[in-house]
């Protein structure tokens, strides 16, 4: 069964995955603009998307490898407390909708590309901008990692490379050429070749669900059975750590863990430096608001999804094999019940799942790192043409880092690449969501609490060791005081609030300086047409 | 309407030229906040009981919130867009 090289399902695989790189390509030439070599251009679409495109690019980036491997497989290793994504999902539109119509008026007004542009005018602080900057490219890269480890698993069990191969060459190499592949193309088009593939990405992904839900209950004898088979398999103790292997529900000790990652994982998702992109290539801000009302339908999906974990478990795969990798259950899963021609459509629609973000992703980051960091601190006269070049450069360097974490980490539990950028991308709540509400917080004080919730939330990560990993082997601990297992990450954001509120309070009794603030009031609230909001093309950055 | 003097008073935001707190927004923020409430307390469903198709209490629920939800911030989105409208019309004229 295993490592054999399914020829149908190599060969849909491939077929999808060549299509969808033409597509990229010619995705530069789709709805041009007259300046390609403008960073608005490249790195965000000209900002023309309408509803549609919006949410198909929010989709894009939200629902990855993490949706379609991470997920299932921390349902399939240990039940119900895998199922936090659901909650979060849910949780993050109402967040949406409070603070990211703000962040598209204030933006288009002043014409911010990023949340660090943001900062930097919010509050006059470069520190404060390079501090946001840095941490979105950090967090982003385990995030890209985990879209890497999701093409591995489809490669894994389609049987090229993987597991048992005995040279490390022969068994990355297809990881690495479908890596070329999506760093070419992002390099050439843009934000506008993930946009145009997301579709695609989408209608497979969407015919891939429907059949999966419907078929793979049918043929493992309904729900009532693959709840008691999973039932009965979490019961049985590992001999390891002699507890059970997990529960169909969430027992009241694994509560705050479970809450405290929805809610943290809910507050992390938008601050991601792309799903900021994805956000101000909006086309107005009620396009914002419109989307987090159809967005949940990614919710549901995502739901169904999870629960081909216990459809897994069910149906037995890797049982009785040692070690068995849960990352590789899913799409085993699908191997092992679908038709190979079909097995190979699910599978293009978990790999070009994985490589939409991951473009998205390394965008966003490059955008960041051109903008707020080699202009601000190194070039402040650079042209347009050379944003772009040094953002097209980055782009591929962020992508390099992240296969490296993959190189270099254990992955047989992906989901703990999502956390861990989670932690760090939380420490930025402070500032930019402080800062689209208030002005009250001091820019020292919010860069003081972010350094702390950073050193703490990372010192924290190192720390949690499992079987498989001395360090970084869990993303949740003891919080202080209430003396439950929580999130690292959304206790790292309260002490980082707390040290903000007690060190505002202090720097304003002392009357430190507060930079300058070029936003104002109605800023926060003007609607793409009003007067000076630029809708479509920004002034020119730098000119 | 009138807006309800008692809630206005509970928030500490400044005072601009329209009241800040209005009951179309509070009402808005009603179904904002719902979702949380319902979902982070997961001791009220943490259950396998009653099952729907097969499917376990804990997990059909919270699959059930999706279009709850979503529903909930479509009538936040009417409520602030009225709203908005409203204002602008006001301050236009």
């Amino acid at each position: 069964m295993k490592n054999d090289v399914n020829g149908v399902a190599l060969g849909v695989f491939i077929f999808f995955f060549l299509a969808v790189t033409v597509m990229g390509f010619l995705a530069a030439r789709w709805r041009r603009a007259e300046n390609a070599l403008h960073l608005d251009e490249w790195g965000l679409g000209g900002r023309s998307f309408g509803t549609w495109v919006t949410w198909f690019l929010l989709g894009g980036d939200l629902y990855t490898a993490y949706t379609f491997v991470a997920v299932p497989a921390a349902i399939y290793g240990a039940g119900a407390s895998g199922f936090f994504a659901v909650p979060y999902t849910i949780v993050a539109y109402p967040l949406v909708f409070l603070f990211l119509p703000r962040l598209w008026s204030v933006s288009h007004k002043h014409g911010y590309v990023t949340s660090s542009d943001f900062i930097r005018g919010r509050f006059g602080s470069k520190a404060l901008s390079v501090a946001v900057a840095l941490t979105g490219i950090v967090a982003t890269m385990p995030y890209i990692a985990l879209q890497l480890v999701g093409i591995q698993a489809v490669l894994d069990v389609l049987g090229v490379g993987g597991g048992h191969s005995t040279n490390w060459f022969v068994k990355d190499l297809p990881l690495l050429i479908a890596f070329g592949v999506l760093a070419a193309y992002t390099y050439s088009s843009g934000l506008r070749a993930p946009a145009l593939i997301a579709f695609v990405k989408d209608a497979l992904i969407y015919i891939v669900i429907a059949v999966a839900i419907i078929y793979i209950p049918y043929k493992l004898g309904g729900f009532d059975d693959i709840f008691h088979k999973a039932g009965t398999a979490y019961a049985v103790t590992n001999p390891a750590t002699g507890k059970p292997r997990g529960s169909l529900t969430v027992a009241p000790q694994a509560q705050w863990a479970y809450a405290t990652l929805a809610m943290g994982s809910a507050m992390a998702l938008f601050l991601y430096p792309h799903s900021v992109t994805a956000v101000l290539s909006g086309k107005s801000r009620n396009v914002i608001r419109r989307n987090t009302t159809i967005l949940p339908l990614y919710s549901l999906m995502l739901g169904l999804l999870a629960m081909l974990g216990f459809m897994a478990v069910a149906d037995g795969v890797g049982k009785g094999i040692k070690g068995y990798n849960a990352q590789l259950a899913i799409p085993q899963l699908f191997e092992n019940i679908f038709p190979s021609w079909f097995a190979g459509i699910a599978f293009a629609a978990i790999g070009i799942g994985a490589l939409v973000p991951a473009a998205i992703m390394s965008i966003a980051a490059a955008n960041l790192f051109t903008r707020n960091i080699y202009k601000d601190l190194f070039r402040p006269n650079a042209s347009p043409a050379e944003e772009t070049r040094v953002s097209k450069i980055v782009s591929l360097v962020v992508k390099v880092g992240a296969l490296v974490f993959v190189l270099s980490m254990d992955k047989t539990v992906a989901i703990n690449f999502q956390l861990l950028g989670g932690i760090w991308i939380l420490q930025t709540v402070p500032t930019i969501v402080g800062g689209l509400f208030t002005r009250w917080f001091h820019r020292w004080a919010l860069l003081a609490g972010w350094a702390a919730g950073m050193a703490y939330g990372t010192w924290k990560a190192y720390d949690q060791s499992s079987p498989t990993q001395a360090h970084f082997g869990g993303n949740s601990d003891t919080i202080p005081w209430i003396g439950k297992i929580g999130y690292i990450g959304l206790t790292a954001f309260v002490l980082n609030l707390a040290v903000a509120v007690v060190l505002t309070l202090v720097l304003r009794a002392l009357r430190a300086p507060a930079g300058t603030d070029e936003t104002s009031l109605s800023d926060y609230t003007v609607e793409a047409g009003e007067q000076g909001v630029a809708a479509e093309l920004p002034e020119p950055a730098g000119a | 309407m009138p807006p309800d003097q008692a809630q206005e008073q509970e928030q500490h935001q400044p005072a601009h030229r329209q009241p800040v707190v209005t009951p179309s927004r509070v009402a808005a923020g009603i179904c904002l906040i719902a979702p949380f409430v319902a979902l982070l307390w997961v001791g009220s469903y943490s259950r396998q009981t009653p099952t729907f198709i097969g499917i376990p209490f804990f997990y059909w629920y919270q699959l059930a919130w999706v279009p709850v939800a979503a529903a909930l911030t479509y009538t936040a989105y009417v409520l602030v867009r009225r709203e908005e409208r409203l204002r602008k019309g006001g301050a236009g004229r």
